[in-house]
């Protein structure tokens, strides 16, 4: 599974590979702010991507609404330091399938991706 | 300062230091920050906007930086590696971006991180609200949080102002 993890911290984005390595999931993409996420998923559409919320250059909720106007199915998890209930609210109504707050443990993360993709997968499987 | 606006940074420092560093952490009793304190070598600073304006700075020792950025990104780090800048910063983030959830009805928003690396730089708040230090000691050494927040007179909702940060 293709996994594009989208934070402007090299830091996040590199503990986030080591939470997925430990899952499997070793086909990981990365970018550091909106722009350079949408020239990721034009380019190889990923099959699950994590958004942090605050970035230079296009923030994550403006990348989410934006790859919503074209794409409904692709899995979003945000991960964001933003935890305000308003700010949950908006990103679910951008078009997040999960949240997770930071400061966030491995097994949180973990949680949360497996959470979402079962989801996604008991939902494809669900007859129209 | 209000204590409303203190107690959520007391409570996120434990929190990210906890969950993020893996550190055990003891938060001693926050003093207003005398003007001619010169803050230490290594400065995250982050601005908080919207229905309050001021900012924190996460501000270290340059060995205690090291080995708490190192704990955090899960590798050695020195202040000349590449990721230490983003590893100060992405603690300060965090730290501002869970203590804001509890600000009650102020809806803050934070700025983008900034770090200060060298010897004697110091922070200036705005002149709308003094620094206040929590001191925080953890097994990697001590450092210092100096908060400035106070409400913003704009009602919810308008236009974010900025509260300009130097560093002296």
């Amino acid at each position: 599974m293709k996994i594009l993890l989208v934070d402007d911290s090299r830091t996040i984005r590199n503990i986030q590979k080591n939470t997925l390595k430990t899952l499997g999931h070793e086909d990981v993409i990365e970018a550091a702010d909106g722009f350079e996420a949408l020239a990721c998923i034009a380019k190889d559409r990923p099959e699950l991507m994590l958004v942090d919320w605050n970035m230079p250059n296009m923030d994550g909720i403006t990348l989410i609404r934006k790859v919503r106007e074209t794409d409904k199915a692709l899995p979003i998890i945000m991960v964001t330091t933003e935890a305000e209930k308003s700010r949950v609210l908006e990103a679910v109504k951008a078009g997040v399938n999960n949240y997770v707050v930071k400061p966030f443990t491995a097994d949180t993360l973990a949680e949360k991706i497996n959470q979402t993709m079962a989801k996604v997968k008991a939902t494809a499987g669900t007859p129209a | 300062m209000d204590v409303k606006f203190i107690n959520p940074f007391i409570a996120a420092i434990s929190n990210v230091f906890q969950t993020m560093v893996h550190a055990k952490i003891k938060i001693g009793k926050p003093m207003l920050k005398q003007s001619d304190l010169v803050s230490a070598e290594v400065s995250g600073i982050i601005g908080l906007s919207g229905d309050v304006m001021g900012c924190v700075v996460l501000s270290f020792p340059g060995d205690v930086a090291c080995k708490i950025a190192s704990a955090f990104a899960g590798t050695e780090l020195t202040m000349k590696s590449p990721d230490f800048s983003d590893a100060i910063g992405e603690l300060a983030n965090m730290v501002a971006g869970n203590a804001k959830k509890d600000f009650g009805d102020h809806l803050a928003s934070i700025s983008l991180p900034s770090v200060v690396i060298g010897p004697g730089h110091q922070v200036s708040p705005s002149k709308l609200s003094p620094f206040l230090i929590i001191p925080c000691e953890t097994e990697f050494g001590g450092f210092n949080v100096e908060v400035a927040v106070i409400p913003n007179k704009k009602p919810a909702g308008k236009s974010a102002q900025s509260v300009a940060v130097g560093a002296v």
